[in-house]
C-alpha cells in the first residue's frame, strides 16, 4: 500500500516509520501524500489510539529531496498541493501523535516533528532550520508551531542563523518532551506510546481540540468552545468509567470511547 | 409506516425535526426528497402543536447536493414544464423559523437548502460549496440570489466561480451561518437554540420574520411601512397584553399563540 513509509498498527498503537533510510529519509510528493494518508487512515480507525511517526535508518527526515527541486519548480504551489495537506492532516487529527526524533530532523523533518503533540528526542537526533542555507524560509507550518513552542526571539536565531540545535539544546528550549539515552530510545518510545494508548483517548482529542482554539479564539468564544468539549467529554464512557473506579477505588480501564 | 421514502419526522416539545434519510448517498436531493421535505415542512407550519422546525440530515453530511443521475439528460423544455423549483419557492412562504443544523458536506443543491434555512448551526469542520459551475451548469435553487444578499456580489462571484469549499469559519465571518459547533453536539446545540425560540411568543416570532424577509426585498421607507403594520397587528394577540403585563407585575408571561 505505502512504498515510501512503513505503516503497522499494534496494540492500539500507528506506526508509521519514514522508510527512505538512503536518502535520510528525504522528502518526496509521494511521501507526503502517504504520510498524510497513513495518518487519515490511523485517525479512522477504531483500534488506533496512538500515532508514533519515527524515521528508518539514521535520520528521522533530512527535509525536501533536493534532486527534485528545479528551476521550473513553483515552490509555493509544492507547499498547497504537497506539504500543506500533510501537516493540515496531522494538525486535524484528534488522537495524540508522537514525533520520535530518532536522528536529524532538517527543515520540513523539523516542521513534521513541529506539527506533532510530542516530541520525544533520542540523543542522537539533531535538530536543524536549514531552509536559510539554500535561500529558503520554513516551511510547513514550522514557524507557526515554532514561535508558540520556544518564543518569537528564539524561532527567529534558529531560522535566520540555521544553526544545529543538538538534542541536550532541544530539551533546554522546550522542543523535546524527553530526551532519551540512545540504546534505550525504542524502548522508552514504546512504553510512552503504550501509555497514551490505555488514556482517555476522546479526552485527549478534546484538549486538542481546546488547545488549537486557545490561539484563535476570544476569551469568551474560548469559554463557549470549552463548555461543549466538556460537554462532550462528560458523554463519554471513558468519564464514567474514570469516576465509577475512582468511587470504587480500582484503576480505570479506558476504552477510548 | 412513514409516509416519506427520503426524510424522517418527528415533534418534540414544539419543536419538528425534519431528517434528510439517504445518509449513503450523502443525502444528495432527488425530486421527490425535495417534495418530501417542502411538504414535511408546510405541515408543520400548519401544525399548532409546532412552534420551530429544524432542519439537518443523518449521516456524516448534510447534502453533498443535487442528484445528477436525475438530471444529465433534461432538456430545457423538460424542465420548464417540469417546474421543480416550484418546490423551492414554497419553502420560502414558510411562516415558522427553521434551523438548520448542518455538518460535513454543504454542496450544491444542499447548499441552497440550507441557504432556505432562517438560522444555520453548523458542526465544526463543515465544507460550504456550489460546485456547479465545475460540471457547466450553476445553482439553480436560489444559490445565486440568497448567497449573494448575505454575503455580497464580491465574495458570492468568487465562491460561485471557484466552486471551492469554504470553510465554517468563513462561511461564520461573512454571515453566512450562525455559530459553529462541536460535532458531538450538532442536534443538542440545535433543539437548545429551538427550544429557546419555541419559547418566545409565537405571533412575535412570526412577525419579526415576515418582516425581516421583507427587508432583504423592499426599499428602506417600504420595509418600515411594512414594519409598522406588523407592530400594530401584534397589539391584537393576546400574548402581547400578557407579554406586557407580566413585565408590568414583574412576573414571567405565559404565552399562548393567540
Amino acid at each position: 500500500m505505502f512504498e515510501t513509509i512503513r505503516y503497522d498498527v499494534k496494540d492500539g498503537v500507528a506506526w508509521l516509520f519514514l522508510n527512505r533510510p538512503d536518502k535520510l529519509n528525504a522528502f518526496t510528493a509521494q511521501m507526503n501524500r502517504e504520510i498524510k494518508d497513513a495518518v487519515k487512515a490511523a485517525s479512522q480507525n477504531d483500534e488506533v489510539r496512538c500515532i508514533v511517526i519515527t524515521g528508518e535508518g539514521r535520520a528521522f527526515c533530512s527535509g525536501q529531496d533536493l534532486s527534485e527541486v528545479d528551476e521550473s519548480m513553483d515552490h509555493g504551489d509544492v507547499l498547497r498541493k504537497h506539504y500543506g495537506p500533510m501537516v493540515k492532516q496531522i494538525r486535524q487529527c484528534e488522537k495524540p501523535i508522537i514525533a520520535a526524533v530518532n536522528g536529524v530532523a532538517a527543515g520540513a523533518g523539523f516542521s513534521l516533528a513541529l506539527a506533532c503533540d510530542f516530541r520525544l528526542v533520542s540523543e542522537k537526533a539533531s535538530f536543524i532550520n536549514a531552509f536559510i542555507h539554500v535561500g529558503l524560509i520554513p516551511d510547513s507550518g514550522n514557524l507557526y508551531f515554532l514561535t508558540q513552542l520556544v518564543g518569537p526571539a528564539k524561532a527567529a536565531e534558529l531560522s535566520i542563523l540555521g544553526e544545529k540545535v543538538s538534542a541536550a539544546q532541544a530539551a533546554e528550549l522546550g522542543l523535546a518532551n524527553q530526551l532519551i539515552p540512545a540504546e534505550a530510545f525504542e524502548d522508552e518510545v514504546s512504553a510512552f506510546a503504550a501509555r497514551l494508548a490505555v488514556m482517555p483517548t476522546k479526552a485527549i482529542g478534546l484538549i486538542k481540540r481546546s488547545l488549537k482554539a486557545a490561539s484563535v479564539l476570544s476569551f469568551e468564544d474560548y469559554l463557549e468552545q470549552e463548555a461543549q468539549g466538556q460537554r462532550t467529554a462528560g458523554l463519554t464512557a471513558d468519564h464514567r468509567e474514570g469516576v465509577e473506579a475512582f468511587l470504587q477505588k480500582r484503576k480505570p480501564v479506558f476504552s477510548g470511547k | 409506516m412513514s409516509r416519506f421514502e427520503f426524510i424522517e419526522t418527528s415533534v418534540t416539545s414544539g419543536t419538528a425535526v425534519v431528517e434528510l434519510n439517504r445518509p449513503r448517498q450523502l443525502n444528495a436531493l432527488n425530486r421527490k426528497m425535495v417534495s418530501e421535505i417542502v411538504e414535511a415542512i408546510e405541515t408543520f407550519d400548519r401544525d399548532e402543536e409546532v412552534r420551530v422546525i429544524v432542519l439537518t440530515g443523518k449521516g456524516h453530511s448534510f447534502s453533498a447536493g443535487a442528484d445528477i443521475d436525475e438530471m444529465a439528460e433534461d432538456d430545457p423544455i423538460r424542465l420548464e414544464l417540469l417546474n421543480q423549483f416550484a418546490d423551492w419557492d414554497r419553502l420560502s412562504l414558510v411562516k415558522k423559523p427553521i434551523i438548520g443544523a448542518v455538518k460535513g458536506f454543504v454542496f450544491g443543491g444542499g447548499f441552497e437548502l440550507a441557504l432556505s434555512c432562517d438560522i444555520l448551526i453548523a458542526a465544526a469542520g463543515t465544507e460550504f460549496s456550489f460546485p456547479e459551475v465545475s460540471i457547466g451548469v450553476m445553482p439553480g435553487a436560489g444559490g445565486t440570489q440568497r448567497l449573494t444578499k448575505l454575503v455580497g456580489r464580491t465574495k458570492a462571484l468568487e465562491w460561485l466561480w471557484t466552486g471551492e469549499r469554504i470553510p465554517a469559519e468563513a462561511a461564520l465571518a461573512h454571515g453566512v451561518i450562525n455559530k459553529i459547533v462541536a460535532p458531538e453536539l450538532l442536534m443538542e446545540e440545535a433543539m437548545k437554540f429551538a427550544g429557546r425560540i419555541a419559547k418566545q411568543p409565537p405571533l412575535s416570532v412570526r412577525l419579526i420574520k415576515d418582516s425581516v424577509n421583507k427587508a432583504v426585498d423592499y426599499s428602506l421607507y417600504e420595509g418600515m411601512q411594512y414594519e409598522r403594520k406588523n407592530f400594530y397587528l401584534l397589539f391584537a394577540s393576546q400574548d402581547q397584553k400578557e407579554g406586557m403585563n407580566a413585565f408590568v407585575e414583574k412576573r414571567k408571561p405565559n404565552y399562548k399563540g393567540k
